[in-house]
């Protein structure tokens, strides 16, 4: 067993966090404060190399193994939930089913902006009335000769309408199987399409500078061309997608919770009550006891889960567990951390309570908490 | 053109809260991170821009241990061609003499048209570049935050003298520069180039490959030791000021007004 980082993995690790210290430390407060998103910020995220992580060199990705991308999610989501929103949702939600599915066709024709930074895709599979149930779609796709007449809406779908959103995914249900579940299936849609609308959400309580849109699709026509995959292969895609989505979700806990334990941690050590430094208190020094051992178990979890689908293993439970287990760590270190910052702790220029915030959708988003618990039961036997 | 920057590993004080250790010999460096020297790296950038200009190649050089290396493969990973790692147990404890007579045995093996060495690293002494243009008995311009190619023969540097004012120079090549930070503006390493230099083999140089005297460099050849390390204590007239910026400005007034410093 080796547990050693490789050089090109430590190097990572040491420059995505002097990236994210410098370029996104500076502005993170004031993009959550204004809720906005900052495609300046998105480019320079693209020109150190941080889309098309495990895409190859042919469609100008980067070509780095999945703990890479992993460490590097992570180092991100250490100093902002938001842009390492952005960055996960474009790497596995974006461009990792054009990469995984797509014809050579469209892997040529989208990738290489996508693997810049200089464009960004959304992943359209939630709807209104189709969450955890996502086999619950109502957007429909209808053949029309060469063509697919798609309506519908989809809602909460990441990087979808900022200015350089260049489409999206969108799951549609094509038809019925025999034992009467919908078939569905993923088509690419670039933005602009007439009778394809999509519109920023806004108001949100987390990730307030990374993109969440709302999509309307009437009576909006895309060529047989655009379908990702065939014909019934939607649900299959969707749900692969989402395996390798958990582990980039586990990241951005991981990387939070440590984020939160370290500014917790030098805070403790600075702030003095009673005479002496708050974490020579036993109920302060637990706490971050607790959060470090935490965090080292779920770092070797998220790892391993990596390892297994570098290795081109089944990964699905680690990767179920993983996301399960960071996220709601994220939540208790994240908890710990505005503790014990006390009232300063509440303010948001100490940035605890922006990691606090942020949490919150990892228990929700790519399969909430209970699903996850599904999942890994169903995988246990239960 | 060929250059040669010379480049250090030390602990990082944006990551690190430094401290004297126990035996008052050296800081504390349990745990501590490091990384590139800050001035060496704006000196790599430069040498990157004016490679990118006028052609040729960037080397990087550090003396070091192993763990040095690590500092090379950065630079590279930014865009300097090469590097060299100068280590040997012989090569500890050298002072600045030690480690410019040590770099100067490098130099010696190349042929570069321009050395660079930041203003200073960690120890602060800033000696390195002086020394070591002197032991190449080539000319030297310090604290440098401009550089111009004339020609293949010739630069024109600024360098920041007092008051924020910029003197102008011509110098021959080869010459020895120490650079000063904000000459520019260093850019980030990027995946892209981590993954063309993680796996590069990078040589390592001991005294003998050099030709270097073992008994004149490291502890053995040191003229300056270190003989204690401490932060002072504030004396009885001291007083720390705290509070915000406009607080501190205000306690300040009021001070020198009540000791008749301000009228
Ligand atoms: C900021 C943000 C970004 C997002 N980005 C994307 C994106 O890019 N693409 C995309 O497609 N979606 C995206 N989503 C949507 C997200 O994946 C869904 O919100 C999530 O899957 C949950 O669906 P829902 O909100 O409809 O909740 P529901 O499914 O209605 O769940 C409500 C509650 O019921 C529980 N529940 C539901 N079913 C069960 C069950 N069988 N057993 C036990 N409990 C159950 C849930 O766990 C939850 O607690 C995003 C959401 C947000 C907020």
């Amino acid at each position: 067993m080796n547990f050693d980082l490789t050089t090109e993995q430590k190097m990572i690790r040491r420059e995505v966090r002097k990236f994210a210290e410098s370029e996104i430390a500076s502005v993170a407060l004031e993009l959550d404060e204004n809720e906005e998103f900052s495609a300046e910020l998105t480019r320079k995220m693209g020109e150190i190399g941080l889309f098309g992580m495990f895409v190859a060199e042919d469609y100008e990705g980067q070509a780095l193994d999945y703990i890479s991308y992993i460490i590097a999610v992570e180092e991100i989501a250490r100093v902002d939930g938001s842009q390492a929103a952005t960055i996960a949702a474009a790497n596995s939600l974006g461009i990792g089913p054009i990469y995984y599915f797509g014809t050579e066709a469209q892997k040529k024709k989208y990738l290489p902006m996508l693997c810049s930074g200089e464009g960004l895709w959304g992943f359209g599979l939630t709807e209104p009335t189709a969450g955890s149930d996502a086999g619950g779609s109502t957007t429909t796709a209808v053949k029309d000769g060469n063509e697919w007449v798609i309506n519908g809406s989809k809602i909460f779908i990441t990087n979808a309408a900022c200015e350089l959103t260049m489409g999206v995914t969108v799951q549609a249900v094509t038809g019925r199987r025999e034992n009467g579940k919908p078939e569905c299936t993923c088509f690419l849609v670039e933005s602009g399409t007439p009778g394809f609308k999509a519109q920023p959400m806004h108001k949100k309580m987390m990730w307030r500078a990374s993109n969440t849109a709302e999509l309307y699709f009437d009576d909006m026509r895309v060529p047989e061309e655009n379908i990702l995959g065939n014909v019934g292969d939607g649900f299959h895609q969707m749900l692969q997608t989402l395996d390798g989505g958990r582990l980039s979700i586990g990241a951005m806990g991981l990387g939070g919770a440590q984020g939160a334990y370290e500014l917790a941690l030098k805070y403790a050590k600075k702030r003095e009550q009673f005479g002496q430094p708050i974490s020579k208190f036993q109920a302060v020094g637990f706490k971050l006891a607790d959060c470090a051992v935490e965090i080292e178990c779920a770092r070797n979890l998220l790892y391993k889960a990596c390892w297994l689908r570098n290795e081109k293993r089944s990964f699905e439970k680690e990767a179920a567990m993983a996301k399960l287990y960071c996220s709601e760590l994220m939540g208790r270190v994240a908890n710990h951390a505005v503790q014990i910052h006390g009232g300063y702790g509440l303010m948001k220029e100490y940035n605890v309570e922006r990691f606090y915030r942020d949490q919150k959708l990892l228990d929700i988003g790519e399969g909430t908490s209970e699903v996850q618990r599904i999942v890994i039961s169903r995988y246990i036997g239960c | 053109m060929e250059i040669l920057v010379c480049v250090k590993r030390v602990p990082d004080t944006s990551e690190n809260e430094i401290e004297v250790g126990s035996d008052g010999q050296d800081i504390d460096r349990d745990d501590l991170v490091y990384s590139v020297n800050e001035w060496d790296n704006y000196a790599v950038e430069e040498a990157i821009q004016i490679v990118d200009k006028v052609g040729g190649k960037v080397t990087v050089v550090t003396v070091g241990d192993d763990e040095s290396e690590e500092v090379l493969r950065r630079e590279m990973a930014m865009g300097a061609n090469e590097g060299i790692l100068l280590s040997d147990d012989a090569f500890e404890s050298s002072d600045g003499k030690g480690i410019a007579a040590i770099l100067k045995a490098a130099v010696e093996k190349g042929s570069y048209d321009l050395i660079m060495t930041g203003a200073q690293a960690d120890a602060g002494a800033g000696q390195v570049g002086g020394m070591l243009a002197a032991m190449l008995d080539q000319p030297y311009a310090s604290l440098v935050n401009s550089i111009e190619v004339i020609d293949d023969k010739k630069l024109k540097v600024g360098r920041e003298i007092e008051g924020g004012n910029q003197e102008m120079n011509e110098i021959q090549m080869p010459c020895v520069l120490s650079i000063q930070t904000g000459i520019n503006e260093p850019r980030y390493v990027g995946i892209r180039g981590i993954r063309k230099v993680a796996s590069v083999d990078i040589p390592v140089l001991g005294a003998s490959d050099l030709g270097i005297d073992s008994g004149s460099v490291g502890n053995a050849g040191a003229s300056v030791k270190v003989q204690d390390y401490f932060v002072p204590v504030f004396g009885d007239g001291a007083e720390m000021l705290e509070g915000s910026t406009e607080e501190i400005i205000d306690k300040l007034i009021e001070l020198l007004k009540a000791q008749g410093g301000l009228k």
